[in-house]
């Protein structure tokens, strides 16, 4: 009972927030409702047994990714009103599509049925929470058979890390930046030059 | 109706991953918000990965998740840093003008 009713309110406000996003008329907004659909979907993975994830999704996406959302939509003076023309224009073939695509999806999963041997094959069992909890299972998959895929995660984010500051640094001029190489060159011959004053006069 | 199982958790992730669609459809001239209709549709993917693992029992459904965690936080961080060079030379990011980048 208390378990339904936690999931109708994550649920619920999971949709609601997830249809604001993309209806809300400040993108400022739209961001605050992504987070907001990103903590009611940690509180169902939380449902699910799988607390590691939905940690992970509120430290990584909340704290990170929707702040970099943020952060790019405060930073960028964009005129949004000129960006949301054709909003209207588009509403009734999208509505259409996403109705289609909605029954389709629905039909599947209301007629959906799982093969008998299907929960009898499993690759990696869930060992029982009260001996070992989510977070260490996980890490013993990650760092035992999965370890190769999670150097190869480790590698991506590195790539990305690179490329968004490869990306977005630039040269500016009129900036005096310290060239540690110039002022180890620079030798006292160059830069210091004796001269003979004569007496009486100046230079 | 009180008994939570496998298709309700289909059911939100289906409609979260058609509103995300329904996103891109609707603001096509907002690079910022298909970036964040995108990443509702990865977190509809996420939660039907873990919905799939906690009916099984199989772990490895939460494993795949926290891949697609990885490359979708990769995926923003790349995609802003080009709407940020995109802004920088055109001083607008509507997405229609990007087809001046082809050769």
């Amino acid at each position: 009972m208390i378990q339904a009713l936690t999931f109708y309110v994550f649920a619920f406000f999971t949709v609601v927030s997830g249809a604001l996003v993309i209806s809300a008329r400040n993108p400022v907004h739209s961001v605050l409702f992504l987070i907001l659909a990103f903590f009611s979907s940690a509180g169902l993975f939380v449902l699910m047994g799988a607390e590691f994830l939905a940690m992970i999704l509120v430290v990584v996406y909340v704290g990170a990714v929707a702040v970099l959302f943020l952060f790019v939509v405060m930073m960028l003076d964009i005129n949004f009103v000129e960006l949301r023309q054709g909003f209207l224009q588009y509403l009734p073939a999208g509505v259409m599509i996403g109705l289609v695509l909605l029954v389709e999806l629905v039909v599947i999963v209301a007629g959906h049925a799982m093969a008998p041997e299907a929960g009898t094959t499993v690759a990696q069992p869930i060992p029982p929470v009260d001996e070992i909890s989510n977070t260490q299972a996980l890490g013993e998959l990650f760092y035992t058979h999965y370890i190769y895929l999670f150097q190869a995660a480790g590698l991506i984010l590195l790539v990305a890390m690179i490329g968004a500051i490869v990306l977005t640094h630039r040269k500016r001029d009129g900036v005096r930046k310290q060239r540690i190489s110039d002022q180890i060159n620079r030798r006292a011959e160059d830069s210091v030059e004796v001269v003979k004053v004569e007496t009486g006069k100046g230079i | 109706m009180f008994e939570i199982g496998l298709s309700h958790y289909m059911t939100v992730s289906a409609i979260l991953f058609t509103l995300g669609i329904l996103g891109i459809f609707l603001n096509r001239k907002n690079v910022i918000i298909i970036m964040m209709s995108v990443e509702l549709m990865l977190l509809a993917v996420n939660i039907n990965l873990v919905a799939f693992s906690a009916d099984l029992g199989d772990m490895v459904g939460q494993v795949f998740t926290m891949f697609v965690l990885t490359v979708a936080a990769a995926e923003a961080a790349i995609g802003l840093a080009i709407l940020v060079v995109y802004f920088r030379n055109r001083g607008s990011i509507a997405v229609e003008d990007v087809n001046m980048m082809k050769g």
